[in-house]
């Protein structure tokens, strides 16, 4: 048979024992690894939803139109991510810059996107209606004393609609502890995968830095990326989706 | 979905079609567009309050449909050896495990 491209997904022939490469080997072995921190994250996450002792519950915080935008972006840099590959296994040193920059942008845009997301959890603010009793029973379970003497307070004041604090950090609650532990560590991925593919992209202007016969380097950090995407797939829909559905 | 192709020629000449299953970049577009479309559907439904709980079924299937289309045709696994797919997936499936084996004993299902 001839000779076939290096860059071919086909039978490999490299002098190990499977006959595979064994870098790649060791890739999809950390990702399944990694499947199973994830698999725990979430499922901690979802034990102890709905036993958090005080508010603020995701009902009251979560943002679903931000977030799809974001998850929106995130699928957005798998796509550029592939064809950043596939032009850089056509021969194409300058397509590949320019998909790979653009898989590293929207790769910190997802990031800026959950520093807003995070920020804004931790300075919410619940508004009530010091005239709507039903409201205030409602909310007032969920209030820490500082909170519920606040509310007492404004209402006292005269104020017709109160302002309280009512953000969620990792300290607040149960809730906010396992939410920020799972988004944390797949933001600290998504972070890590921006630095390796940045450096991918400064590493190709160096003669024989990235070439399309050294495919494998930019395919281990393309296997990489779209990992965090699939984790990012599971998470919208079990954290964010499933956790402002009142009846999950 | 198209996959390249090369044509090469053997030493009698003959010539032969490769598949190096390198899926082609309309194929990636066109997944990406199916993710896309998949998530607006996701978020649409979810704002369908008459669902009620049948809202859950149907976002696992829509969210294990835009996985299964990553994780086949970016991450190659469709067209890669096998043996990636098992490394994949044994790990996949005992983080499910893991998950359930928690979900359970914390009383998660009662």
């Amino acid at each position: 048979m001839a000779e076939v491209s290096a860059a071919a997904h086909g039978p490999e022939h490299e002098p190990t024992t499977t006959g595979l490469n064994h870098r790649k080997m060791l890739m999809w072995a950390f990702l399944g690894s990694d499947c199973m921190f994830f698999g725990s994250l979430i499922a901690t996450y979802l034990v102890y939803k709905g036993k958090s002792l005080r508010g603020p519950e995701p009902l009251d915080v979560f943002s679903i139109p931000i977030t799809s935008v974001s998850t929106f972006v995130l699928l957005m840099s798998s796509m550029s991510m592939v064809l950043a590959y596939a032009a850089l296994t056509r021969g194409s040193l300058n397509g590949f810059r320019i998909w790979i920059a653009s898989t590293a942008i929207m790769g910190m845009t997802f990031i800026g996107f959950q520093v807003f997301e995070f920020r804004d959890f931790a300075i919410h603010e619940a508004k009530i209606e010091c005239a709507d009793q039903a409201a205030i029973d409602e909310i007032s379970p969920r209030l820490s004393s500082t909170q519920l003497n606040d509310l007492t307070d404004q209402c006292a004041s005269g104020v017709a609609e109160a302002e309280i604090d009512f953000g969620v950090t990792p300290r607040t609650n149960l809730f906010g502890t396992t939410f920020f532990t799972l988004t944390g560590f797949h933001g600290a991925h998504v972070t890590l995968g921006v630095v390796w593919l940045l450096s991918l992209f400064f590493f190709s202007f160096k003669r024989g830095g990235v070439t399309p016969e050294r495919n494998l380097d930019v395919d281990l950090a393309a296997l990489y990326w779209h990992f965090v995407d699939v984790v990012w797939i599971i998470i919208f829909t079990v954290v964010y989706l499933f956790g402002v559905f009142e009846g999950f | 979905m198209a996959t390249d192709e090369l044509h090469a020629t053997d030493a009698t000449g003959a010539e032969e079609t490769v598949h190096t299953g390198h899926p082609t970049p309309l194929t990636y577009f066109k997944v990406a567009m199916t993710l896309s479309v998949i998530t607006a559907i996701e978020v649409g439904i979810f704002y369908l309050e008459w669902l009620g709980h049948g809202i859950i079924p149907i976002l696992v299937i829509l969210s294990g449909a835009k996985f299964a289309l990553v994780v086949m045709y970016y991450m190659h696994l469709k067209y890669d050896h096998r043996l990636f797919s098992w490394m994949f997936v044994g790990g996949l499936l005992l983080a499910v495990a893991v998950v359930f084996a928690l979900m359970g004993l914390f009383r998660f299902f009662i």
